[in-house]
Parts: structure tokens; sequence; C-alpha cells
């Protein structure tokens, strides 16, 4: 292990040690499930176990009678304070708990507040509930069939489990072009539903003090001003009574975005009581109600000509969001981000259609690392490019070289109308195949291909679309999504700044503080960054979608440059020279051709808050605040080589090697930079290998534990390779991009393709994921499933 | 049931339920909160502690059994100073969001006490009963080897050393 740098902690951008760390380390985190206040109530959630059922009654009696219990709350109860229903984030409504029917197993039905966690599970088992038991919608392709049972038969007059249709692209010129074309390609291909699965799962501490009115929650959000503005919507409460704690986050992945019914429970939990309620859900139900990903049913198609140029996209979806639509999307984006599914290549024309319905599954559908749902858009690409591959015959590699899009056509508007900002992904598809030795690969499958032991090389190239977004265009429920940023330098020089979103492990506290230091010349150790608290930052949309360096970093910055500003006029002022006439070099604002005349940024800090006389107008102290929003999405993007090795006899597949090459604009910390991509590519293995949210005929979970849900450990997980190369934002103030969900995004298809690569002997083209040994057994056999249903 | 455990060198004496697991007796009972409760299925691993020096899945082990035992956690793990596995952990990024980093440091110390220069296989294996949502375990086994490489190495000498190595 040698040394990659020894330098003290930079003052600015490169790679530094977490400032959160010791406490980790130590045992010091403080998550939601380490608060403890006086007095302190638990709470559990009575849960459905049917699909789809009929409540004919429920008995809470017995468990009002258990000496713990203080507390039993129904839909009926909720009913009275108006609040059996709250709204979704995408204008839909949700039992909070089930009043008149349970439409997916799990859903929240009541909720028992007692003096201990064992308790409260205790009195859950003598709650008596009688269901009428009814047909369930498991099969997304068969919900709108026209004897499909109605789920939502609460929404007056609905007839179907139809939610929206959303169309994206030219549809005329795009089919015109299918007509005519050399070669058509088409597949059905399934981007399974799977789940975030943090290590720490949902949970709230809520504490009501009825005499100040004022409701502290500790809660696991990823968005504490979204959630604080959206209880002061829906239960009446006035918002500056509301302060929203997200403290330590042990993993969100877009799992911790959402407002679930149990936050709700322990708000109404303490109100009733007066006591603070503690409500942590188990992994059970974490899995099984929680926002799922994914479960997009996808049919795509390609028109090319014979040697490879790719002409057209075409791409019909079914998308099954659950029993209430809780997909969280910007307002007018039902189907998030899809719309780059024309990837990173120069085609002709593109359409989509995508469709969602009900069906009799948990809610949610925007998390785990998605970008609003570019994971599937670029999955669909990546994967169609493949069978055109296939079908051509051609090099995987060769093929995406010959159709990505050249440097000289950015900034590049798609044909589905999304602006890519900036690129060169010729240069970084050919770095990856220098580091992973792609002719040196390919020449040992050839080798190899004995029908005995199989290898596989598979090849994606991604472009992400984060940092939503622009105000005009963007918002959720309304709000608008810019972010704020507050910085404030201290008399002795060292600065605090407040932001609205929140780290779920991303290690802002340092990568915010680099900016800053960047930016001032202040070292990053002095500069303290708060974050996760409503009470003490400014407002903001929170941490998803890979915005926080896109837009917090953006304000970050841009309040650090307004704040330098006033350090001239405070320099100017302090050397009784123009301001017109400083120059400054980080840390220091010096006369310009008199580089002895300067002050530095601590002796203008302290001078600020003296009795400096300042020019008229111009305020004391050292401080500022900035809203930033932006003027478009940022276009992150990446070029994945996985090599794995199957096992035809037993389906097994083993990746021995994976290599990203990231380009993600600037980069302030390499060292997190490259954490989130070795997390995000552990999440691809896993997507493409081994996890899936599977339901029986009945609408039976068949992933609700970590026995059946399955995540890759260390053995599953090659030691990544990384390389990076460096095209910044034209339009970010540091020229960064964001790059939390890159891996997570480009590299399923890379593992997928790569399996498919090995099976290629065996004359297959597709099978879905995740490519289990029986998965992968069954397509060598011809005879792959389908993999969201139970195996038949 | 009255049980005497010894956690990080201090004995305790409490009463207890028969069914309460070690896990909430450590956090809920003696406010030791380092070590997180993450499945219930003895499948995640971030409740790992060491009982009489082995590591245990604190989950599915009952606080009970642990009567008359030793328990260590990570609040034990620091002696005069840092440990060589926390120092590792800092040094390589070995952790984002924290979560499952106790555990992975119990059960990387008992590795490196029976093992000391242990392969990256080895290592890899040594923590293949344990989930880490975050890192892609590269710079946890970058930090165990860390570790391996800098046993003799004090806190003060090793936050001296601002090396980043990951």
């Amino acid at each position: 292990m040698t040394a990659i740098e020894e330098q003290p902690a930079p003052v600015g951008y490169g790679r530094m040690h977490r400032k959160e760390d010791p406490r980790f380390v130590r045992g010091h985190g403080q998550y939601v499930d380490d608060v403890r206040l006086p007095g302190m109530l638990y709470g559990a959630v009575l849960r459905s176990p049917f699909a789809h059922a009929r409540i004919v009654s429920i008995d809470t009696s017995a468990a009002e009678a258990h000496p713990k219990v203080k507390a039993v709350i129904t839909g009926a109860t909720l009913e009275t304070l108006n609040l059996a229903w709250m709204p979704t984030i995408s204008y839909d409504t949700q039992a909070v708990l089930a009043t008149d029917k349970v439409r997916f197993q799990g859903q929240e039905v009541a909720f028992v507040v007692a003096e201990d966690r064992y308790s409260a599970r205790d009195a859950l088992e003598l709650i008596d509930v009688t269901y009428e038991e009814l047909p369930a919608v498991v099969d997304a392709r068969k919900a709108l069939d026209e004897d499909a049972p109605v789920i939502r038969d609460d929404k007056e007059g609905k007839q179907d489990n139809h939610i929206f249709d959303w169309e994206t692209g030219d549809k005329d010129k795009t089919d015109e072009i299918f007509a005519s074309a050399e070669v058509v390609v088409k597949e059905d291909i399934l981007y399974p539903r799977v789940h975030p699965a943090p290590l720490e799962t949902c949970g709230a501490v809520a504490d009501y003090d009825k005499i100040t009115g004022k409701l502290t929650v500790w809660e696991t959000t990823q968005a504490p001003h979204a959630h604080r503005t959206l209880y002061a919507m829906v239960a009446g409460l006035p918002e500056q009574k509301i302060r929203i704690i997200s403290p330590d986050i042990g993993g969100g992945f877009g799992n911790k975005v959402g407002i679930y019914p149990g936050y709700v429970c322990a708000i109404v939990g303490s109100i009733v009581t007066g006591k603070p309620v503690k409500w942590m859900e188990d992994r059970s139900e974490n899995l099984m109600s929680t926002s799922f990903a994914r479960d997009y049913h996808m049919r795509g198609e390609i028109a090319a000509t014979k040697d490879g140029k790719i002409l057209a996209i075409r791409v019909n979806v079914l998308a099954d969001h659950g029993a209430f639509n809780g997909t969280a999307q910007p307002t007018n984006y039902p189907a998030g981000f899809f719309g780059v599914f024309t990837g990173s290549y120069d085609i002709e024309s593109a359409h989509a259609k995508v469709t969602g319905v009900y069906t009799n599954k948990a809610p949610g559908g925007v998390a785990y690392a998605c970008s609003f749902r570019i994971t599937e858009a670029v999955y669909l690409v990546e994967r169609m490019v493949d069978v055109l591959a296939y079908e051509l015959k051609a090099d995987p590699a060769e093929l995406r070289m010959r159709n990505l899009l050249r440097p000289d056509q950015f900034p590049y508007t798609s044909k589905t109308g999304w602006v890519y900002d900036s690129g060169d992904y010729a240069k970084t598809l050919r770095l990856a195949m220098d580091i992973a030795g792609y002719e040196e690969l390919r020449k040992e499958q050839a080798a190899k291909r004995d029908g005995q032991s199989l290898m596989g090389i598979g090849v994606s190239f991604f472009t992400e679309a984060v940092g939503a977004g622009p105000r005009k265009h963007m918002d959720i429920l309304g709000l608008g999504m810019a972010d704020g940023a507050e910085l404030r330098v201290h008399p002795t020089g060292k600065a605090v700044l407040r932001l609205s979103v929140q780290t779920q492990g991303q290690g802002h506290e340092t990568t915010f503080a680099q900016i800053v230091a960047e930016e001032l010349g202040i070292p990053p150790g002095d500069i303290e960054v708060v974050h996760g608290d409503t009470d003490q930052t400014p407002f903001g949309l929170g941490t998803y979608g890979s915005r926080s360096t896109p837009v917090s970093g953006a304000a970050t910055a841009v309040v650090a440059r307004k704040v330098r500003e006033r350090a001239r006029i405070v320099a100017a002022a302090m050397l009784e020279v123009s301001a017109d006439d400083l120059e400054w070099e980080k840390g220091r604002w010096f006369v310009r051709g008199d580089p002895d005349q300067g002050r530095t940024i601590t002796e203008i800090a302290l001078a600020a808050h003296s009795t400096v006389e300042l020019p008229e107008g111009v305020e004391g102290h050292l401080d500022a605040t900035c809203v930033y929003n932006p003027p478009n999405l940022t276009y992150p993007y990446g070029a994945y080589i996985c090599v794995v090795d199957v096992d035809p006899g037993t389906g097994k597949v083993s990746v021995r090697r994976f290599v990203a090459v990231d380009d993600c604009g600037v980069r302030i910390n390499p060292m997190i930079v490259e954490g989130q991509i070795h997390g995000g590519l552990a999440d691809g293995v896993g997507m493409a290998l081994m996890e899936v949210i599977a339901f029986d005929d009945d609408g039976n979970c068949l992933g609700g534990s970590f026995m059946d849900y399955l995540l890759p450990t260390s053995l599953e997980c090659p030691s990544w390779e990384l390389g990076e190369t460096v095209t910044p934002s034209p339009h970010h103030p540091i020229g960064a991009k964001g790059v939390g969900e890159s891996a997570t995004v480009g590299s399923p298809a890379a593992v997928v393709n790569a399996v498919l690569d090995a099976l290629k002997p065996y004359g297959i083209r597709h099978a879905d994921m995740p490519l289990t040994p029986a998965q992968v057994w069954r397509a060598v056999h011809n005879n792959p499933f389908r993999t969201d249903l139970a195996i038949q | 049931m009255r049980i005497t455990v010894t956690v990080n060198g201090t004995e305790y004496t409490r009463d207890v339920e028969p069914r309460l697991l070690l896990i909430h007796f450590l956090r809920d009972e003696l406010g030791l909160t380092g070590s997180h409760w993450g499945c219930d299925t003895s499948n995640c691993g971030a409740c790992v502690v060491w009982l009489d020096k082995t590591p245990v899945k604190s989950c599915t082990a009952l606080a009970v059994m642990a009567d008359g035992r030793e328990v260590r956690t990570v609040e034990g793990l620091e002696q005069a100073e840092l440990d060589p596995v926390q120092q590792g952990f800092m040094n390589c990024h070995g952790l984002q969001c924290g979560f499952c980093t106790p555990g992975m440091m119990m059960t990387a110390r008992w590795l490196l006490d029976r093992n000391p220069d242990p392969s990256e296989q080895e290592i890899r294996e040594a923590i293949s009963g344990q989930i880490c949502r975050c890192t892609g375990y590269e710079n946890i086994v970058r930090s165990v080897r860390w570790a391996a490489e800098n046993s003799n190495i004090g806190a003060a000498e090793a936050s001296e050393a601002t090396e980043v190595t990951a």
C-alpha cells in the first residue's frame, strides 16, 4: 500500500481525509435510532398480510388493554384528524393507515405506541383485523386488462389501473425511419423491481411540545426541508413550529426521499400521548413497504444501417408504480428523466411512450441511485446497442465508438430535447479500453471458446443528467428545485457554511468545506458545515438525483465569491486604496503591482467586524447568502468494461474485472469521488446478478428479508479499476457535474452485456436481470424466465 | 433475569427479559449505540461485537447468553490511542455513511489478531458475512491492509502522517 500523496490537507480541492470520520470510527455517529429522549415511547406498525383485501373490522381492545400500551392508532383515528390519507409527491394520495382496503402486502394498518420496543411489537399481535381477500394485480402486464381488479376504487369513478401516459420525441419521423431502415432490432427488456436497502432502515423520533406547539422530528430523510413544508401543508401545522432534524443517516440511495406513513404515525403518536415517540422499521418492513426502484417493462427498438450506424431508437414502457403513485419525480416528468434514453449517440430521431399502472405492490419508485429513471434509460439503450451488435456480428465497443457523439457537437441538443453540456466521449471509451486491455481480452476469449469455461466482456457507455434543476422547468409539488447556502466568516477568520442539502455518507462536511477553502483560502478544517436541521439551514430540496454538488456545490461557490467581493471592499478600506486596484490570490487581496501591500482573509474578517470605516452603503461583517437556480442540468458520463467468467454447468457468474472511467467534470475531493464510484459499481453488480423483489401469484413479496433479497458482499465484488477524464461543465461555477449515481446508472448494463457476451455461443441474445445461477442456467437451455414473478 | 456482563472492561449487572437481544441490551440498556442493528437475520453484520474475543452478530444473540462473559464493542476499540484499524479506515476512506463501520472494524481487529498479515482474499473472506452499501468494499480491504502494515503505529504518529491513501 503506497501513499498516493504526502501532504497536509489541501486548502481547496484534492485528496483529504473526511472531517466526519473521527466520530464514526469511534462509534459516536448519531443516527436516528441513537436518539434517546426523556420519557420516550416506542411505536410499531401493524401491516397487512394480504396484497389486496377489504378490511371488514379492526378490534384494538386487547392491544389497548396491554399494560404497557399508551395508544393504538388506526385509520379511523386518523380520519378524525383528516390524516388517514396523505398526498404523495406525484399528486396522488396514499393511505397513512388503511381504512377501506389494503392494497399491498406490508401496507400500514395500525400503529401502537408503548413503553418499550418489545411491548409495542407484542401489542401488534393483539390487534384483531378481519380481512376479506380480493384478487390481486401482480403482473404489471395484466394491470390494464379489462377484467383486472380495480385497485384504486377509493378514487371516485376510477374504473381501471391506469395512472398516466407520457410521450417524448418525434413519433412520425421515428416511425418513418424504422419503416425504411436496413436493420431493425427489437427486444423486450425488464428492469425488475429492486430496493435501495440502505443498511439503516427508515425511522423517526417525533417530539411534540404541546405548550410551545413546536414539533421536532428526527428523521431518516434525504430532504428535511421538503418534509417540513409537506408536513405543514398536510397536517396544517404552522411551518415555523416544525423542525426536521436529519442527523447521521446510514445510507439513503433514494430510499429516504419520500414521506412514509410511519413518520406521520410517530408524529400523531407524539401529539396523542404528549411524549416523544420513536419508530424504527425492521428490515422486512423496509424491503416490503418503502420506496422500491425500477419495475420498468421496456420494449426497445433500434433502426440502423447494415454497417452499424444507429438511425433511430423507439421505446415503449410499462411502468409498475405499485398501489399508490408515490414516485418522486419533478412534476412535469412522470417518467423522470427517462427521456435521455437516446444515450450517448448521434442519431436522427427517437420516440418513447411510457404508461404507468397501479399494481398490488408497494408504492414509491424514485429510489436507488437512479437519477430520476436514467438508470432504466441507460440500461435500455446500452442493452439494445449490444442486441444490435449481436445481430450485426459487430464488436460492441467498436459499434459504440462509431455512434458516439463527437466533441464538436457539444452543447448537444438530443432528439428528445435534452441539452448535453460537454463531453469527449470517444476519449473516455478509448481510455477504458486501454486500461482493460480490450484487444487482449478479446483474444483470450476467442481462445477460450471451447464451451467449457466461458468468458464474457461487457461494455457500457452512459450519459447522466443530474443536478435538478432549472426551477422554471423543475419542481416537486410546486417547490422549485433551487437550493440555498449561507456563509458566515467569524471575526477570527473561521467560517460556518449552512446548506439545504443533507449527507447520507457522501462527505458533505468535507467536500463543501473544500469548495469554500478553494474560493476563500480558509483551510477546510476551519470551516464548519451545518446541514440536516431545518431550523439552522436555508431552504432547499435535499440530496438525491446526484444534485448536491451540481446545485449546492454551485451555491457554495457563489456564496463564497460573494463573501470574497465583500472582503475586497473591506480590504480596500483597510489599505486605503480603490477596490478596483486589488487583485485576489487564494486567501488574500493585494494591491495590483505591489504584492506586499495586501490583507489576508483572516485580517479582513477581523476588520469587517471592527471599527474600520467602510464606504457608504457597505454593511459590516463578512457573510452572504445565495439561492442557486441551475441554468441547466449537468451531464456526467463514463465508459465501463466488465469481464466475467461463467460456468455454464451451474450458471454461476464471477465478475473477474471491472474497469470504470468516469468523467464527472472537476473533482473536488478525488478520494470521495472514487469511493462513490466504488459503491455504485457494487450496486450494479448486485442488480445485474442478485437483487430482485419478485411477487408470487397472490402478491406475496418474495424479497422481504436479506435472506431473500441478496446484496453483493466482498466476495462478489472484484477490485475495481478506475480511470478518469475531466471535461468541466461549462455552465457550472466550478465545472463540477456530480457523480453519486453515475456508477449505479452505468454498471448494470456492463455486467449484463458481459454475461450475455459469454453466452453468445449458445445463441442467446437477451435474458433479464438478475442473472442468478438459475436464470443463467435457464438461459443456457434457451428458457430464461421472467424474474419479476415467482419462478414457474 | 439478572445478568452480569463485562463490556469493554466494565462490569454491568442488569435485570433483563430473557428474550432481550444482545444488540438491544448494548444499545438501549447500556447506551452503547456504536453497534448498529441492520437486518434481523444475521446477514448484514452491522451489529458485530466480540463475545469472549469472537465476533458474533448481536442481533441474533440473546443478552442472557452474554451472562458472565466479556463483550467488546467499537467503543472499546480505542485504547490509549486509536486502534490501527480505526486509523486505517480514516486513512483509506474505508467508510461513507459509517453504519457498517463498527461491525467491519470489529471483524478486522479479530482477523489481524489471528493473522497479522492477511492477503486481500483473506480480508475479503473475513468480512464476507457483512454488508456495506456504500464503499463497494474496495477501500475497506485497503483499510484493513493499512492497519496490518501499520500495526505498531501510534495514533499521534498516525495523525501526523497526513497522507491520504485512498
